[in-house]
């Protein structure tokens, strides 16, 4: 009875789980599979991808270095709101999630008035004499683009997991002979390592298929694999090659997702050398 | 027994300006196996952190083999700790966590593995190496926290409530378990607990505190026969606590009656507690009793029975065999060396009084469920 309640209740999201999920991926898939002229069955679209590779690579590039400067950054933010008082950790898991309420798209076009050649920055140097920098349209903008957006998704796990650990097994770690370094190296870290993980995807996952922050703050030379899918529908007009993009797209992300987790299984395992 | 090894002097804690320990003075023998016992909040599982190292007493000083080690780190201590439900470390399996300090301190490889497997032998837990922690019951838990802690060979070992989350009966064998392995190791166990029946059949030296202070210090017996106040002779077992007079050496008034005693040493005609144990009274018919008084509750234990009897207005348990019914009128006699003969104290009048017999058992059941942080 509870049994059939449950069902009964999760009914609607799983029928908009078949028409929103599950039709369009088999949609998607067959665009990718068929030629856009003809609509026969072709493996042409998939075989034109050669092309795309450097900017497949390039995308996953990206992201792979913004998880990690979201990781390095966040970590202490995480460690740190983790230990304040109840007060004070309220008030700074607000602060870390109040950019999310502000429209994604204003906040990168912000980075734009900042960043540009003629923006606050540079005017701000030159008012002090300083030479100009060159800042918008480089590989390192593009990065800052995603690591400000998505900083939040890597903090918000990762405070979830290290607020759990048990405060107790750091004493008992002293007690057993564990200076600071120690206790965290053998036992904190270890224990955030599910949140270092889901912290790492939330931040990969959107980062390698982001368009809008390479437009808005990287030049011709750090085009990603989202621009590119952005570009056959938009402008040439080839969406049966857009799928094909997206499609590999898509098992590329399942697949480092999948080693990332299988790599965490193994290291929570053997922590200890 | 054998020499000092920790000494606290002058001991103060202070919390926000409130006093949690209150001037201790305590030392521990080496191979002793030592209780602190009390109540929720008296001080114990504080002055036991302290000699952990976890907290910095306010004033006072920590001992160790005659040196102060106030301000030693816990990881610098020859000291390990088995804490309230065992905080054993999630991410690593049984053998992994009872080889955890011994991997930090650095030793070979096949030492390691000698001493774990020794450890795993002693607290029964062979073929659970790979085990994790989490599927494990809470029995065995409880001895991979004593084997982590005890595998690194410390002088002493620290054992905060260790027992407080098991049932009656596991409680009950761990209890010979833990004696059995303070024997056969030598090490020293300070051992904090508010269950008095365990302190009294555990360990060799019991100190009773309550209010951040030690009330009495002394082996199982004393304490229990010679209790020093009201407070420890309600709180290790049950009493009847009586306002008497001690007229002179071996006679105490009270009850409008004189009765021989076996205490000496206080001031004529000073007022004091007298305390008679539920289960030395004896039970006799009413004509030929010292004092004569009404039945009015009668509880079946299993081992005797617990009998209210009203003497006019005071109301008395005793344990008796017997059955009388409410209702019936007896007489109880008193032997000289079933009246024990206290001091007044400031818990004076606090206790001993079975006037509202069920409200206090209702009330020791619900402190014996919880923890004291």
């Amino acid at each position: 009875m509870k049994k059939n309640n449950a069902l009964l209740l999760s009914t609607p999201y799983l029928l908009w789980m078949v028409a929103f999920t599950l039709i369009p991926l088999g949609v998607v898939a067959y665009y990718a599979l068929t030629d856009p002229a003809t609509g026969a069955f072709t493996l042409n679209n998939l075989k034109s991808l050669n092309l795309y590779w450097g900017v497949l690579w390039q995308s996953i590039l990206y992201s792979l270095v913004s998880s990690l400067v979201c990781l390095v950054l966040g970590y202490p933010v995480a460690y740190y709101i983790a230990h304040r008082g109840r007060v004070a950790q309220k008030m700074l898991y607000m602060l870390v999630m109040l950019p999310m309420c502000m429209s994604f798209l204003l906040r990168t076009l912000a980075w734009v008035g900042l960043l540009q050649d003629t923006g606050i920055i540079n005017n701000l140097l030159a008012a002090l004499g300083l030479p100009r920098l060159h800042l918008i349209r480089t590989p390192g903008a593009v990065i800052l683009g995603m690591v400000y957006n998505y900083l939040p998704y890597m903090i918000l796990p990762l405070y979830a997991t290290i607020v759990k650990i048990d405060p107790r097994l750091i004493q008992a770690a002293e007690d057993l002979g564990c200076n600071s370094l120690q206790v965290f190296s053998k036992v904190v870290l270890p224990l955030s390592v599910p949140g270092i993980l889901s912290g790492t995807t939330m931040v990969f996952v959107p980062a390698v298929s982001t368009f809008y922050i390479s437009q808005k703050l990287g030049g011709t030379d750090t085009v990603l694999i989202g621009d590119v899918i952005e570009r056959q529908f938009k402008q040439g007009n080839n969406p049966n090659l857009g799928a094909a993009l997206s499609l590999v797209l898509m098992i590329l992300v399942f697949v480092c997702t999948g080693i990332m987790n299988r790599f965490g299984a193994d290291e929570e395992g053997g922590v200890i050398a | 027994m054998s020499k000092e090894l920790i000494r606290l002097q002058n001991l103060v804690m202070e919390f926000d300006g409130e006093r949690i320990l209150d001037d201790i003075d305590l030392y521990f023998n080496d191979h002793e196996f030592l209780t602190l016992l009390g109540p929720s909040g008296c001080g114990k599982s504080t002055t036991l952190r302290i000699i952990g190292g976890f907290l910095t007493p306010t004033s006072g000083k920590v001992l160790f083999d005659g040196k102060v080690i106030n301000d030693v780190p816990p990881y610098k201590r020859q000291v390990n700790t088995v804490f309230q439900r065992y905080a054993l470390f999630p991410h690593l399996d049984v053998y992994d966590n009872i080889a955890f300090g011994l991997k930090v301190a650095k030793l070979p490889k096949d030492e390691i593995d000698r001493r774990v497997n020794e450890m795993l032998e002693i607290v029964s837990l062979k073929g659970y190496e790979n085990r994790r922690i989490d599927n494990l019951s809470g029995g065995q838990q409880q001895r991979v926290a004593i084997a982590r802690a005890l595998v690194n060979q410390p002088k002493v070992l620290l054992l905060d409530e260790p027992l407080a989350a098991l049932d009656l009966r596991l409680r009950k064998d761990m209890q010979n378990e833990l004696k059995r392995i303070q024997r056969s190791t030598g090490i020293t166990f300070i051992y904090v607990t508010h269950d008095q029946e365990e302190a009294l059949s555990m360990s060799d030296t019991v100190v009773v505190m309550d209010k951040g202070r030690i009330q009495q210090i002394g082996r199982p017996e004393d304490i229990y026969n010679e209790p020093k106040n009201a407070f420890v002779a309600d709180f290790i077992g049950e009493s009847n606590i009586l306002d008497g007079t001690m007229l002179e050496d071996f006679k105490v008034r009270f009850f409008g009656r004189t009765f021989q005693c076996v205490d000496k040493g206080f001031a004529p005609n000073e007022p004091v507690d007298v305390v008679i144990r539920p289960e030395d009274i004896d039970i006799v018919p009413p004509d030929g009793g010292h004092l004569t008084g009404t039945v009015t509750s009668v509880t079946f234990k299993g081992l005797n029975y617990d009998i209210i009897v009203d003497f006019r207005g005071f109301k008395w348990l005793i344990q008796t065999t017997d059955f009388h019914a409410v209702g019936s009128v007896i007489g109880i006699r008193l032997n000289p060396e079933d009246i024990h003969i206290m001091h007044k104290s400031e818990y004076s009048g606090m206790f001993g009084d079975y006037s509202s017999y069920s409200a206090e058992y209702d009330e020791l059941t619900e402190d014996a469920g919880d923890e004291e942080e």
